[in-house]
């Protein structure tokens, strides 16, 4: 093994692939490749024969590494992920980072850690954008919902929005129940009703 | 005042229900612990997430925690299993081209002979047989293997892993020509048209440990007020489940979007064991397609832990003595009595039984009065002497 990493990334999306792709580049000249198909990963994997394969936590097709990760798999080395346990921290901030890493047994810890700080900086930041998204498509759900529901109750008792909006909220904490809940309850009856 | 708290990982299945139930009909809160539910996106993260403590608990494959004390996959942090959460409750189906075939060689699709469906495979196939099962240390593997390897022995069967959220792709592509995989993911092969179903999983064997509720080694004696709560919620939980007039509010509960996300409908069909078997519409029931309770379901019998040991280990090329020590000790029985003992759970006075022994359902002496064994066996009629192994 020279100086050169040999580094697989499995990433379907491809400007994700290239954010990850391009931090890396920056611990070393690595010889790095990217696999977006989960179906030809067993395949590609077995020509390219990496050093480390890295993979995002919340990936379904992570099972399929399993397969690889036996020593009877298609790799004549076995890939384990951190089975050794004095890096058992590191392998514990990767998962909380977002990230897995299957790593060629025997790697020395002073060559695997800098690509991997690299990569948990990198999956850690998904990380968060991912959940922003999700929370802010959530509140943009709830605020429809709560849209519709309000123009029920106008349009049902002839009142204005100011009041309807009251009325949600003050039946939302009598029933200590979320506003949106609520909402989305008066949305759905008067669906079957009408 | 608030509550001691564990946090409990699931995989979205319909065998996740007894630990979605203990949290959800208020089975941990009357035993004075409150659970979080984090759902997993594989079985890999599932068991990570476990072995780097970013939960305590979490619904396991039952040979995760076998594999793990034989060396194989994962971090090697050692597991053990306190529970047995469901038995049986997988499906094999075929692609719908396989199924054409089948059925132009005159196979019935009567969904309960092994041996049947087995040697209808490969009536006049040539080609290997590609068989996608959801992770390598899994039931869903150990039947395939045990089942192919009877009904055809020196036929080429090639096991893929292919995650269960992708398997309907995977036989669509024809990357596949049969699967084993946990409900819903069967019903919804049928429901996207891409597959029909061929078999239950206790078609193969009437028995087997599905999931277990799996923690850290040394975790539950450590702490045993809090994980003995736990066992106890999903004792009862699965006592619940047990009964037929649960099955509607179960369905509705797993179907919401932060547990399966997947129609009350669907789920259903694996509840009652009536399941929808192709396109046309064709239905059969399976008494038993996944059990919860009953038969001493959650009661981690040490012989199953040796028969997946000692197959694991047959494949690896480990020593299947020292596999077999192994694998008993990751399946805590005593734990498990000790735990439940007093609250009127009716367990099992062995640790061990011969697995495949019993052909229909009877009474045998227990701790706590009599206890009903369920129909265990294989579809070969063999049994597992965990005494007498060979």
């Amino acid at each position: 093994m020279g100086d050169k990493l040999s580094i697989v990334v499995v990433e379907a999306d491809r400007e994700r692939a290239h954010l990850i792709v391009d931090s890396l580049r920056g611990t070393g000249d690595h010889d790095i490749r990217v696999i977006a198909e989960p179906s030809r990963l067993a395949r590609c994997i077995a020509e390219a024969d990496p050093d480390i394969v890295l993979i995002d936590v919340a990936d379904p097709s992570r099972d399929m590494l399993e397969e690889l990760a036996l020593a009877s798999g298609p790799l004549d080395r076995p890939v384990a992920m951190f089975v050794d346990r004095s890096r058992q921290g590191l392998a514990k901030a990767a998962v909380e980072a977002g990230v897995s890493a299957y790593v060629v047994d025997g790697l020395r810890p002073e060559r695997l850690r800098p690509v991997l700080d690299a990569a948990m900086a990198r999956f850690q930041m998904f990380r968060q954008m991912r959940s922003e998204l999700a929370a802010t498509r959530r509140a943009l759900e709830e605020r429809k919902t709560i849209d519709r529901a309000k123009g029920i109750l106008m349009k049902a008792r002839g009142i204005d929005e100011g009041e309807a909006y009251a009325l949600l909220r003050r039946t939302a904490m009598d029933q200590n129940r979320r506003m949106a809940d609520v909402a989305e309850a008066l949305v759905t009856a008067a669906g079957l009703l009408s | 005042m608030t509550l001691p708290r564990l946090s409990v990982g699931f995989m979205p299945l319909v065998d996740a229900a007894p630990v979605i139930v203990a949290w959800e009909m208020g089975f941990a809160r009357a035993e004075g612990l409150a659970i979080e539910l984090h759902r997993a996106p594989s079985w890999s993260s599932l068991r990570d997430m476990l072995a780097f403590e970013a939960v305590d608990a979490a619904q396991v494959l039952s040979p995760v925690p076998v594999a793990t004390a034989l060396g194989l996959g994962g971090a090697g942090v050692p597991l053990q299993a306190l529970s047995v959460l469901s038995v049986n409750g997988n499906v094999i189906g075929v692609s719908r081209e396989l199924a054409a075939q089948l059925r132009d060689a005159g196979h019935g699709f009567g969904f309960d002979d092994a041996r049947v469906a087995g040697e209808a495979l490969f009536a006049g196939r040539d080609a290997p047989l590609r068989v996608g099962v959801p992770f390598p240390f899994s039931m869903h593997f150990e039947l395939i293997r045990y089942w192919l390897d009877a009904v055809a022995p020196g036929r080429t069967v090639e096991i893929r892993t292919v995650p269960p959220p992708l398997m309907a792709e995977a036989i669509g592509a024809g990357e596949i020509d049969a699967f084993c995989v946990g409900e819903p993911w069967g019903s919804i092969a049928v429901e996207t048209g891409v597959g029909e179903l061929l078999l239950p999983g206790r078609a193969i064997w009437a028995g087997a440990p599905e999931k277990v509720l799996a923690v850290r080694a040394g975790r539950a004696e450590a702490e045993p007020a809090r994980f003995g709560a736990l066992v106890r919620a999903l004792w009862r939980a699965g006592r619940w489940l047990g009964q037929p007039g649960s099955r509607t509010t179960a369905a509705e509960l797993l179907s919401r979007p932060e547990y399966l996300n997947v129609p009350a409908e669907i789920i259903d069909r694996a509840l009652t064991g009536r399941l929808t078997i192709s396109g046309r519409g064709e239905g059969r029931h399976v008494e038993g397609l996944v059990a919860f309770h009953g038969g001493a379901a959650g009661f981690p019998w040490r012989s199953q832990a040796a028969w997946i040991g000692r197959r694991m280990a047959a494949r690896a090329g480990l020593d299947p003595q020292a596999a077999d020590a192994a694998a008993r000790a990751v399946f805590r029985s005593d734990l498990h009595r000790q735990m439940l003992s007093g609250i009127g759970a009716v367990l099992p006075g062995a640790s061990e039984k011969i697995e495949g022994a019993v052909e229909s359902d009877h009474l045998v002496a227990a701790e706590d009065g009599t206890l009903v064994l369920r129909r265990d066996r294989f579809f070969d009629g063999r049994v597992f002497d965990p005494s007498h192994p060979d």
